[in-house]
């Protein structure tokens, strides 16, 4: 896991403000697991807020209380997010497997204490992923989150595991 | 009930006389499985992998990854197990397709651990068919990996991207968890069981503190658990957040050893009573007086946190002879083939069904929300299953309870959340009486 390209690493997007305990079960519903993709993204945290499935724009962030992604270990739970064009996470704290399974698929998880009280729903942030930088709105507040670690900033650069396991065929033929 | 004291971090790895500090069992695995001879908390190894379990929801996604990232050949195959045991017997032609890719591959990688549907829930049946020894890093693509704690293996859930890589090159990286003991004395009252000990273990640490964490059971309670009630809580250590939820072997923490610890808690089983955990999350736990009397739609008595033999018979010995309330659905799954089978012998399958039991074939049933027993929106269940969170089990409008398999079956009865006790005095008055 080394030489990996650096990862994108400043995004700037619109809010989407959730608040704890935000599960598997919300993102990827167990009843929908072999529908088609189409059918599965568009119950994507219905539990919580039914509008945001039809509404979310690419380029959008996600903004959640402590616990996010508290679960399952299914992995369409962070791979519908960023389906749905979600460019991260950021969230007061995350579930274990949840934050391995976004940093796996090249999707970036900040975990970013005190996030989910202090951004709007819908409003602007901007969250430099290396620095740990979270700026809300324009600069009314300035919160600085958990670095992402080495390994994990290695995965991500490389896109995610796939890229990864295609580089290790390509190598092993 | 509980004491809780915070360790302060700078003591974390040294021992009151300054050598180093005995490993934590997690630590312990670890360091082995990295080759190392000692590591601490927050450090990142790349540690091999003993055993790797898959179920039908991913296998296919899985291997097919390998497939077409032109990966001819697993690391080593005979640390890998498939277990078909979700979506079983396939509901809808999707999942007939999905499985079917699934046995293709598992052919075609050379797995010979393969277990058909029917066999059983994937962590029952690696524990039965030895898949996993103590001491082992396990990874599993299903969150309940935890449940190998109680064999003294470290055992957490990963994804279906790190499972192809973990397959294709046989390690993974881990960051080494910091460890919360808990610490168990003395023995269960009647009709109190390791799932209330779980679900107050969920009220009292819940995911706060055991988040990322490696959660250790040790002491005289905890040595007096048998496998099953280990099984049980291990299974349950996910839902607090924990990486691992460990027993080590018998006496491996003896009380003076206890540094290194992030927390402490001690816990006495004789003070538990039973628990109800209530919508929509799993540390949402209240005592079952709080909820008694609450009318109930279906009751589930199955999964991998409580689908065993041990299970079953509690079940059955409050149900024999009577009836389940009218209007309340009873659903039964047995964790495994084996568990069935000793549950027809022992006649407690037929106990179920005459109480008006609906039995299923093993595996998890509607524990997962797939099918199987799914709720209407303003339906309310209580199951012996181990997550409640909104939408788990069908319609984000039902509401899921979870329980005991003595306090479902008392509910069974009732037609409402019931407390298991009241039976169990009225069943001894009677046995007196006889």
């Amino acid at each position: 896991m080394t030489n990996a390209p650096r990862p994108t690493t400043r995004f700037r997007g619109r809010a989407w403000l959730f608040g704890p305990d935000i599960s598997t079960d919300m993102l990827s519903p167990g009843q929908y697991v072999h529908d088609p993709v189409e059918i599965r993204l568009r119950h994507v945290l219905e539990a919580a807020r039914p509008e945001f499935a039809s509404q979310v724009r690419p380029g959008d962030i996600v903004v959640a209380g402590t616990n996010f992604g508290c679960g399952s270990s299914r992995e369409s739970a962070p791979q519908h997010l960023k389906d749905l064009g979600v460019a991260l996470v950021v969230a007061d704290s995350f579930a274990r497997i949840f934050s391995r399974n976004a940093i796996a698929l090249g999707l970036p998880v900040l975990a970013c204490s005190g996030v989910s009280t202090t951004v709007n729903d819908h409003e602007i942030v901007e969250v430099d992923v290396v620095e740990g930088q979270v700026t809300v709105g324009d600069g009314r507040a300035l919160l600085h989150a958990d670095r992402i670690p080495a390994q994990m900033l290695d995965v991500l650069g490389h896109g995610g595991i796939e890229p990864m396991l295609l580089a290790l065929g390509r190598k092993k033929e | 009930m509980a004491a809780n004291e915070e360790v302060e971090p700078e003591q974390m790895g040294r021992s009151p006389r300054g050598a180093p500090r005995r490993m934590t069992a997690a630590e312990t695995i670890l360091a082995r499985a990295a080759g190392v001879d000692r590591v601490v908390p927050g450090e990142y190894v790349v540690a091999r992998i003993d055993a790797m379990m898959m179920h039908d929801i991913f296998a296919a996604d899985v291997l097919g990854m390998l497939e077409t990232a032109g990966i001819e050949q697993l690391d080593d195959p005979s640390r890998a197990t498939v277990v078909f045991d979700h979506m079983v017997p396939a509901p809808s032609v999707a999942a007939a397709e999905h499985q079917a890719k699934a046995r293709q591959l598992v052919r075609r990688y050379g797995i010979e651990a393969f277990f058909e549907i029917g066999r059983g829930i994937c962590h029952q049946v690696m524990v039965e068919e030895d898949r996993v020894r103590p001491g082992d890093l396990v990874v599993g693509t299903d969150s309940h990996t935890t449940t190998y704690g109680a064999l003294g293996a470290a055992g957490c859930g990963i994804g279906s991207s790190e499972m192809a890589y973990a397959l294709a090159t046989g390690e993974l990286w881990f960051k080494v968890p910091e460890t919360v003991l808990v610490r168990l004395e003395g023995r269960f009252a009647p009709a109190v069981a390791a799932k209330d000990l779980v679900l107050f273990l969920l009220r009292q640490i819940g995911s706060s503190e055991a988040q990322y964490r490696s959660v250790e059971h040790a002491g005289p309670g905890a040595d007096s658990l048998s496998l099953a009630e280990r099984m049980t809580v291990a299974n349950m250590g996910v839902e607090m957040g924990a990486k691992f939820s460990l027993f080590p072997a018998a006496g491996a923490t003896a009380a003076h050893e206890a540094t290194g610890y992030a927390a402490v808690h001690e816990v006495d089983l004789a003070t538990l009573s039973p628990q109800v955990a209530v919508p929509h999350h799993v540390e949402n736990v209240v005592d079952v007086e709080e909820v008694a009397g609450l009318r109930l739609d279906q009751v589930f008595l199955g999964s991998c946190t409580n689908g065993r033999i041990e299970d079953l018979r509690e079940a059955a010995a409050i149900l024999r002879g009577r009836k389940i309330a009218p209007g309340l659905r009873l659903i039964v799954t047995p964790a495994s083939s084996t568990v069935y089978r000793q549950a027809a012998e022992e006649g407690l399958l037929g106990d179920l069904s005459s109480a008006g039991a609906i039995i299923e074939g093993p595996g998890c049933g509607p524990c997962f929300g797939g099918h199987l027993g799914l709720l209407a929106a303003g339906e309310r269940c209580l199951g012996t299953h181990n997550r409640n969170f909104r939408g788990r089990m069908g319609s984000p409008e039902g509401e899921i309870y979870l329980a005991s398999p003595a306090t479902a079956a008392a509910s069974a009865l009732a037609g409402a959340i019931a407390d298991p006790r009241e039976l169990a005095a009225t069943g001894r008055r009677q046995e007196v009486a006889k």
